[in-house]
């Protein structure tokens, strides 16, 4: 811990004004919370929202996981773990089950979560809407106005032309029968996990200076026509050829050599465990 | 299986780092703060305006650590503000008062309080002198100071501005005193329509390279401001903040040195035409985003179809910070978005072939 910087960095009065975002956020579940992003040591665009919500909630008794693409060794995960332990003393885990609040990059563990723990998602683009219109002025009304009929006449119009639902990761969701809520560039195949969860779900954009929040048990459904269901992305007849999984995100790769084609668990800290289960 | 996926990252990452000192091991000498400050004091200047902190030392300091990038130098000027407690705002500056070293105006060629060259690369040949490298600091400097103790001291007076003379005659419209506090951008979200407060105070911040090449494409066409420089002026000027226990009183902190621009533009009113103003004022020694500022601040207030006319536009993609962190997020891994993307690619192709 490097005593030159305040406690987790920010001074109190900034994360003193995050955390009220953050009930704000809470209270109107999928609503976009403006507020006065700081800057800070990682790139913007790297995490920085994600990590406001992080440093403004942590505490001494916190252990912090950070996830990137599913992995706890990815750059961006190791970067922001280095940068909170500069700047606090909490103890850092790989283990899902282990951690109080875990920040992630475009996954959602596979591993369901707690009621006691806390999800920080960390968020390029929070607005759902910004693929139909790139004004914030308009988008603002139109959530305003529950005009969402852009955004269904993009899964529409896709359906004509592709005969499928298109959209691959942010695909949006609606958030208990209200607000139409960009749910990150998580994987199509994380979004029923936002579903009622038990634990609560934060979202920081730190360039986009929004904060969002999906309380617990809260109703999150997955834009779809009655007649065309809602598509994950689908692993079928492939497993992880490390510990042997059939139902998680898998990460397409390709023998250096060989070139031949194989998939991993995208969850890194999950494969692991389920290899540690199988020896014991 | 011959290939396990990549572990060890963090190793790797600890090594990226230390191999940065590698490109400032090619030599043995040193480049020192007071030189950066000195001698490179545009590029200072620059980073300052971009960061939004003013303090030539810890902007050379960061130019230093990252061997000379502006937006990395920007990035961590801007990261120590947010550990900083803002106890006070300063009083509202008056420019009228500044201690003016530069003065041009490009709409008359004379002006009450006269024109003041002051120091510009405007009126040299770039050429380069390739005896520069055998120049002698300390010679340099003893010759200026000499030079500078042989004149005879003059008492420079606040001009008044070249527009108040136009407002006199009712060409520019004149606006009562706006005293509403601004809205302070580093600590607030930008908010559409934006106040005029919240505009100024981003387009000051904002990246020299983009807002030039925005008010260069207004000036070409892409737009419908061809201003006249009615006055550029340099100098510095002095920061009070209120006394915290007797608000009549003030407490003097400082003086910055700023760039301040009014362009003056032909427009309708009614069935004639006057004059509108636009204005421009950064940190530091820096003209042409003074003046590219004070044409875009002239557009925004035009409106129209063009990129430079349009608010949102142009304030949310000119901070060096936000710019330059997204597109550097496009290097980070995006592993599984992209497995995504290519499930989404196949299913649209399945029975297709």
């Amino acid at each position: 811990m490097n005593n030159n910087y305040n406690y987790a960095f920010l001074d109190e009065g900034s994360k003193r004004e995050i955390r009220r975002s953050v009930l704000k956020a809470v209270a109107i579940p999928g609503y976009q919370v403006p507020f006065g992003s700081r800057e800070l040591p990682i790139g913007r665009g790297w995490g920085t929202g994600g990590l406001q919500l992080t440093l403004s909630l942590i505490g001494p008794d916190d252990i912090l996981k950070v996830i990137d693409q599913g992995s706890d060794e990815s750059v961006n995960a190791v970067n922001i773990k280095k940068f909170v332990g500069l700047c606090t003393d909490i103890k850092t885990t790989k283990n899902t089950r282990e951690a109080t609040i875990i920040q992630t990059r475009h996954r959602i563990p596979e591993v369901p979560l707690r009621s006691n723990q806390i999800l920080i998602f960390q968020v390029p683009i929070p607005e759902p809407l910004r693929v139909v219109e790139p004004r914030e002025e308009i988008t603002k009304k139109m959530h305003a106005e529950k005009d969402y009929s852009p955004i269904w006449l993009q899964l529409y119009e896709s359906l004509v032309k592709y005969k499928k639902v298109t959209i691959p990761t942010e695909y949006p969701c609606m958030v208990e029968g209200r607000y139409v809520m960009n749910p990150s560039p998580i994987p199509k195949f994380d979004n029923p996990k936002l579903n009622k969860a038990d634990c609560l779900y934060l979202f920081g954009a730190g360039r986009e200076k929004k904060i969002y929040a999906i309380p617990p048990y809260t109703e999150v459904i997955s834009l779809a026509f009655d007649d065309v269901p809602f598509e994950r992305e689908s692993f079928a007849g492939k497993i992880c050829c490390l510990c042997g999984s059939k139902n998680t995100y898998l990460d397409e790769m390709f023998d250096a050599q060989t070139g031949e084609k194989f998939y991993q668990c995208s969850d890194t800290s999950y494969c692991q465990e389920v290899r540690q289960n199988v020896s014991k | 299986m011959a290939y396990v996926a990549v572990s060890g990252g963090e190793e790797a990452i600890e090594e990226s780092i230390k191999l940065l000192d590698y490109y400032k091991s090619g030599t043995v000498k040193d480049i020192e703060i007071e030189a950066i400050e000195n001698k490179l004091s545009l590029l200072v200047d620059r980073v300052m305006s971009e960061a939004g902190l003013y303090s030539k030392t810890y902007a050379a300091l960061a130019l230093k650590q990252c061997e000379g990038s502006i937006e990395e130098a920007v990035f961590l000027l801007r990261a120590y503000r947010s550990t900083l407690v803002r106890n006070y705002y300063t009083n509202t500056v008056n420019t009228d008062d500044m201690r003016v070293v530069r003065r041009i105006s490009a709409a008359f060629k004379d002006i009450v309080g006269g024109q003041i060259l002051g120091a510009s690369y405007d009126y040299t040949h770039r050429l380069i002198n390739f005896d520069i490298d055998k120049q002698d600091p300390k010679e340099l400097q003893k010759e200026v100071e000499e030079k500078l103790a042989s004149q005879k001291l003059e008492e420079i007076l606040p001009c008044p501005r070249v527009s108040s003379e136009l407002k006199k005659e009712g060409l520019i419209d004149s606006f009562p005193q706006n005293d509403e506090s601004p809205h302070d951008v580093t600590v607030n979200m930008l908010e559409f329509p934006a106040g005029r407060s919240a505009r100024l105070q981003t387009l000051s911040r904002a990246d020299t390279g983009f807002i030039s090449g925005l008010a260069y494409s207004s000036l070409r066409g892409f737009g419908q401001v061809h201003p006249t420089v009615g006055e550029l002026r340099q100098g510095y000027v002095e920061l009070y903040v209120s006394h915290p226990l007797n608000e009549d009183e003030s407490i003097y902190i400082g003086e910055i040195m700023i760039t301040e621009v009014e362009c003056f533009n032909t427009t309708d009113d009614k069935d004639q035409l006057k004059l509108a103003v636009g204005y421009g004022a950064v940190f530091g020694r820096n003209e042409t985003k003074a003046i590219a500022m004070s044409v875009i601040d002239r557009e925004l207030e035009n409106g129209g179809p063009y990129p430079s006319q349009n608010e949102e536009f142009v304030l949310t993609h000119g901070d060096s910070l936000e710019m330059n962190g997204f597109i550097s997020h496009l290097k980070l891994p995006h592993y599984v978005t992209f497995q995504s993307k290519l499930d989404s690619v196949r299913k649209t192709r399945e029975g297709n072939q």
